[in-house]
């Protein structure tokens, strides 16, 4: 496992006292709590902070962190075997496999049952919150995701252990960026027959070559030749659903939305969002001899009407 | 492994208080007061109870992390979430008109 320097993570002396920890913690979360934060790796350095708190803050964790010595961070290391007996009276044959740093001290039993399960009251398990980036044509047709998640666990000799676990999880037709879904007891496992923790997926659209989301409703550039957008015309349009022709009104704008009404995604109850074709003028680079003459009528006819 | 469909948290699927308090963290007298301070919506009140959508079940779970992490009390939470809630508005007021605009 790597050394994480609690110390430096929270940017306090090695004697600071519980209250300068505490002041130093809210200070920094208050930066870098992701829920409020747009500062860059927000969430990643809020994790750091929180790990360094949470144990720094409890003195016999900040006991049994400080007889670890100090180290440089990231430095690859192993506690000394006696550690766990130590602090806390972790078994015969205590094994640090497996396990990342942070695991030594978040289910660290201050009542005397150490890096060991105590025959303690349940506790529910951990719950995960975890970003799922899916593509439009997903959200539309609905997806299976296969997530790799790795959670701390006891195993049957009571011991903690970081297990890998694979969740594959449905993802119904419909998901907007933004949405939301639980997966009821796919997080971490309960204690002591607590009930298991819960899986949050924090689901977020993949910016897509032609459609823009918004809520339900998707756009998507319409190009018009001049001729098209004055007269009118009947244009196909690529929808996720399929291909669908498109009837664009005589004298059409740029900047103008044209409805496709049910053509965005779809939701899970209820009708379908919109998709808006969004009407771009596109006048040719280069004219022939032909065009340029028939613009010039049409310039002459408007410059005499004036 | 086997395949798990995940639950919609949208105005569909309805939670009772005591639900909201077991997935949420949150103490029962925390959420009543964030409901009647006007943070969290309910749908209805039954009796002395209330149904939710299950929409708020991420903003309950928001408002306990800020009281374990930021030392937030009832009043804090329910003043982070109502910004909170605003910030998402405009997020997607902002998201709507870039979707009107060309890709060019």
């Amino acid at each position: 496992m790597k050394y994480s320097d609690y110390y430096a993570a929270l940017g306090v002396e090695r004697g600071a006292s519980a209250e300068e920890i505490k002041k130093a913690y809210r200070r920094l979360a208050q930066k870098y709590h992701p829920d409020v934060s747009k500062e860059p790796e927000a969430e990643a350095r809020f994790k750091e902070i929180a790990e360094a708190y949470q144990t720094l803050k409890d003195p016999e964790k900040r006991a049994a962190y400080d007889a670890l010595g100090q180290r440089p961070q990231g430095e690859e290391f192993r506690p000394p075997p006696d550690w766990a007996r130590q602090h806390g009276g972790g078994g015969e044959g205590f094994s640090f496999d497996d396990l990342d740093f942070g695991d030594l001290f978040s289910r660290f039993n201050t009542r005397g049952a150490g890096f060991q399960r105590g025959a303690e009251a349940s506790a529910p398990g951990q719950d995960f919150e975890v970003p799922a980036g899916i593509s439009i044509e997903d959200a539309f047709n609905g997806t299976t995701l296969e997530l790799q998640l790795s959670m701390p666990e006891y195993d049957a000799s009571g011991q903690l252990r970081r297990v890998p676990h694979q969740v594959k999880a449905r993802i119904p037709p419909g998901a907007i960026d933004g949405q939301r879904l639980r997966l009821p007891g796919k997080g971490g496992k309960g204690f002591n027959g607590g009930r298991a923790g819960d899986l949050y997926l924090d689901i977020s659209l993949k910016p897509h070559a032609r459609y823009r989301a918004a809520g339900h409703d998707l756009f998507v550039d319409l190009s018009l030749e001049p001729w098209q957008a004055a007269l009118g015309a009947t244009v196909e349009v690529r929808t996720p659903g399929g291909t669908v022709n498109l009837k664009v009104p005589a004298g059409t704008s740029s900047g103008q939305k044209l409805r496709l009404a049910g053509r965005g995604l779809p939701r899970p109850r209820g009708t379908a969002g919109d998709l808006f074709a969004v009407a771009q003028i596109v006048v040719p680079a280069k004219l022939s001899e032909r065009e340029r003459e028939l613009y010039e009528e049409l310039r002459q006819l408007h410059t005499e009407g004036a | 492994m086997t395949e798990s469909e995940a639950l919609w948290l949208d105005e569909h699927r309805v939670v009772s208080l005591s639900e909201l308090v077991e997935i949420s963290g949150l103490s029962r007298d925390e959420l009543i007061e964030l409901v009647q301070g006007g943070a969290i919506p309910a749908r209805e009140a039954q009796g002395a109870s209330y149904t939710f959508s299950a929409r708020v079940v991420t903003v309950a779970r928001t408002a306990c992390r800020l009281r374990d992490e930021l030392g937030l009390d009832v009043s804090g939470m329910g003043v982070a979430l109502r910004l909170l809630d605003r910030v998402h508005e405009l997020e997607d007021e902002i998201t709507r008109l870039r979707a009107l605009l060309p890709r060019g």
